[in-house]
């Protein structure tokens, strides 16, 4: 059998990168699964049928994982030995202690029924956003430095940076909940 | 073997037909595909519709579809109707509609039910294999042809054990199911065949049983599906059976007689309740009349009241709905084209209710009753290579987890994820000398175990006895583009694959899957005789055909008087072999005649080569 591609990258013939041009990619998603899907290999031999069907659930995956810019990132960072797991058990970012615990304090007052808190938590919920929105242009600037010169630093950063949009990520869901 | 088959006859070395199938709640059809369109097969009866009832009477053969539906009214304790919706389920899960049917549940019906019936104990596995039995012999009548090979539809909203359910009817029914289609995909299907080549659909699929909305992006002949969403337990049944109800209580009070127990009385009134449901779709106003043991019972329904009833019915499809387009990402004006599949769409609130959501005409130019057998047919031509154009990718509806510590469920492939999918997942052993580690696999939304879905417990057995935590079992989870999960596991350290025991939470195991097509077996086995010799008559017809076409021609008469003798001779001995039920001999009378007319054949081809030859002189 031949062997399947090594990783996700290599399921759509390119090298481990972080700035992706979706439309392109979805493409070749395109004409990836007209090639490989099981559908047109029901009369093939038993080992073309599982080269189709394992082959076709690697594109499907990465393609899932590539469209979520987080996602491709974390994989990325786990193909190159970095862990990402549990990212709740990370601490608080110290630049945030002290935003997170009014924001807290607020959304507290909230569920026991305080009205006025939930002026507070709105506002919170608009400066987290924007934070993120932040966050989300320097990790493109990331995912452009790692593609032009793959250094170990620049993976360092994007995991921090992941880790702290995480966070922020519970919380804007938290708020949100809290205003809905 | 014949001269004959290379100027009459067709190839025999293409590859087996494939047929499409749906397999509903009320009614299944099967069809097929050819050059130009899909086309759905006729039965006995002249109907492509065989209603998904079968009677087992006390002695003799099961019976099938509509003359099935009429010992419903006969023997209603031996006549099994909607057994999809008991596919892959539990006594625990059905109690409550069960009440409603007439059939009784055997003892140990926990992880699989089973029906007593006609003195015997059967799963709705091996009941929808009887309905499948049925389609399979129609499409061979009719093609002429044995059919081993089938696709066929679920609801999109079905789980692995209903799949898998419905894939073992399949197997029970001599079928090989090459794929499962959700029913939903299998109508944009259909409806693509002629339609917009690109833009986003919206089918909305009400059936007997089921209820699924799908949202499909076309491009390009590709059916990129989007979102699915649904409720396999909600259908056009539950709004008969709150007819039923009501009518049941108002025959109570109006002729003083509680007919909820008598299984004939109930029948009967189901049955003057469809009729009425189906008039109220066309006519402002239906009477449910019941005539049964000199008690007379008259209700007029009005229209609005009607609607009125069903409101709340109709409604739990809306939710549904507008989950998938969330999922879907888009919103009701960005769906170019909405699509109503399922008998129930006839009824005028469902339209109504359908076209306020989507703000757009619904379309339902395709027959809702066929357009599901028609796009399972398409698939079918996708799977025999027949159509090159067009691909199907399909979402898995459910969430797939496992269960972890404290009874929570840990996602590892969300829904709507692309199918096939898979996600990769390490184990390890907690305690010294480990041999097992069990892995439970859930479907499901929910974040705790008691609100998803068993679906199997899997059991990695043999594991190399090492310290706590040493063990690496790498496990792998694929859906497959059925929608069926399979697993598979490899130790790390070792490279080995590692063993693994499959505990179906509902449905089914292998072994028990193997036994039912032993058992069918043995029956079919007299099946199998009359296949053969109806193999034997369709070919003896077509060279027949052939000679009698051949006897038409100067050949014939150019041939010498003694072979023209042997000829008929050989014809006669074919027409007096046809109608035994001995294949064998009919075979050798076709050689017999295939041997006798072989001068007849030159002369054919001679004549043949003369005319082209003539026709190039001319130009």
């Amino acid at each position: 059998m031949k062997p399947l591609p090594a990783d996700y990258f290599a399921v759509f013939g390119i090298g481990p990168q972080l700035a992706l041009d979706l439309p392109e990619l979805q493409r070749q998603f395109y004409v990836l699964s007209k090639q490989h899907h099981p559908d047109r290999f029901a009369r093939a031999s038993a080992d073309e049928q599982r080269y189709a069907l394992d082959f076709t659930s690697l594109l499907n995956d990465a393609w899932r994982v590539f469209r979520d810019p987080v996602a491709r990132a974390d994989y990325l960072l786990k193909l190159k030995g970095f862990d990402t797991t549990d990212s709740r058990a990370n601490p608080v970012p110290a630049e945030l202690l002290e935003e997170v615990f009014e924001l807290n304090m607020a959304l507290e007052e909230a569920r026991e029924g305080d009205s006025s808190a939930k002026k507070q938590v709105a506002a919170a919920l608009e400066n987290f956003t924007a934070l993120r929105q932040t966050l989300d242009i320097e990790r493109d600037r990331l995912f452009a430095a790692y593609d032009g010169a793959p250094a170990e630093s620049h993976l360092d950063a994007l995991r921090s940076l992941l880790n702290r949009r995480r966070y922020i990520d519970n919380l804007v869901r938290d708020a949100q909940q809290a205003l809905s | 073997m014949s001269v004959f088959q290379i100027d009459f006859g067709d190839t025999p070395d293409t590859p087996p037909r494939v047929v499409g199938i749906d397999l509903g709640t009320t009614n299944s059809l099967v069809a097929y595909l050819d050059l130009t369109a899909p086309h759905v097969i006729p039965g006995t009866n002249g109907s492509p519709i065989v209603p998904s009832v079968v009677h087992f009477p006390p002695s003799g053969e099961p019976v099938v579809g509509a003359e099935a539906q009429e010992a419903l009214l006969i023997d209603p304790v031996n006549t099994v109707y909607s057994a999809k919706r008991l596919m892959g389920r539990g006594a625990a899960d059905v109690a409550g509609e069960l009440a409603l049917l007439p059939f009784a549940m055997a003892q140990g019906s926990e992880s699989v039910i089973r029906l007593a019936v006609g003195g015997r104990e059967l799963t709705p596995p091996e009941i929808s294999a009887y309905v499948l039995r049925q389609l399979k012999q129609n499409a061979e009548a009719f093609l002429g042809e044995t059919i081993t090979q089938a696709v066929i539809t679920v609801p999109a909203y079905f789980n692995d054990a209903q799949r898998q359910a419905t894939k073992d009817a399949g197997r029970i029914a001599g079928l090989q199911v090459l794929r499962l289609v959700n029913e939903p995909t299998a109508a944009a299907l259909a409806y693509g065949l002629d339609k917009r080549r690109n833009g986003t659909i919206a089918v909305y699929d009400f059936g007997g049983g089921t209820f699924d909305i799908s949202i499909l992006k076309l491009e390009e002949g590709l059916f990129e599906v989007l979102a699915t969403n649904g409720d396999t337990h909600l259908g056009g049944d539950d709004i008969d059976n709150l007819l039923l109800r009501i009518a049941l209580e108002d025959a109570a009070a109006e002729c003083g007689r509680d007919l909820s127990a008598d299984h004939e009385a109930v029948q009967r009134l189901r049955r003057a309740v469809i009729t009425a449901k189906h008039e109220l779709s066309t006519l402002p106003a239906a009477t449910i009349a019941l005539d049964y043991q000199g008690l007379q019972y008259r209700r007029s329904f009005p229209r609005d009241v009607f609607e009125k009833l069903i409101t709340p019915v109709i409604d739990r499809t809306l939710a549904p709905c507008r989950a998938c387009m969330a999922d879907a990402g888009v919103t009701p004006e960005q769906i170019d084209e909405v699509v109503l599949v399922g008998g129930s769409t006839r009824i005028p609130l469902v339209r109504q209710a359908v076209r306020a959501l989507f703000k757009s005409e619904p379309h339902s130019e395709l027959n809702p009753d066929e357009v599901v057998a028609l796009g399972a047919a398409v698939q079918a031509g996708i799977l025999s290579g027949e159509v090159e154009d067009q691909l199907l990718l399909d979402v898995t509806p459910l969430s797939l987890g496992l269960e972890t510590m404290g009874g929570v469920v840990t996602k590892l492939i969300h829904r709507n994820s692309t199918i096939p999918a898979s996600a990769t997942e390490q184990f390890t052993t907690a305690v010294d000398g480990q041999r097992n580690v069990l892995i439970h696999v859930l479907q499901g939304e929910r974040e705790m175990v008691r609100d998803c879905r068993s679906l199997a417990r899997f059991d990695l057995k043999d594991i190399d006895p090492v310290m706590a935590g040493m063990a690496r079992i790498e496990v792998r989870f694929l859906i497959d583009a059925n929608g069926i999960l399979n697993v598979s596991a490899k130790d790390l350290r070792t490279g080995k694959e590692q063993s693994i025991e499959i505990k179906p939470s509902y449905g089914l195991t292998d072994e028990q899957v193997e036994a039912m097509i032993l058992e069918s077996f043995d029956k079919a086995e007299a099946d199998f005789n009359e296949r053969q010799v109806r193999e034997a008559r369709v070919e003896a017809d077509r060279i027949l055909a052939a000679v009698d076409k051949a006897k038409q021609s100067d050949a014939w008469f150019d041939l010498p008087a003694e072979e023209q003798a042997s000829v008929d001779r050989a014809i006669n001995e074919l027409h007096l072999s046809y109608h035994g039920d001995d294949h064998v001999l009919i075979q050798s009378k076709m050689e017999s005649l295939d041997l006798a007319s072989r001068g007849l054949a030159e002369n054919m081809m001679n004549s043949a080569v003369r005319n082209v030859l003539k026709g190039t002189k001319i130009e």
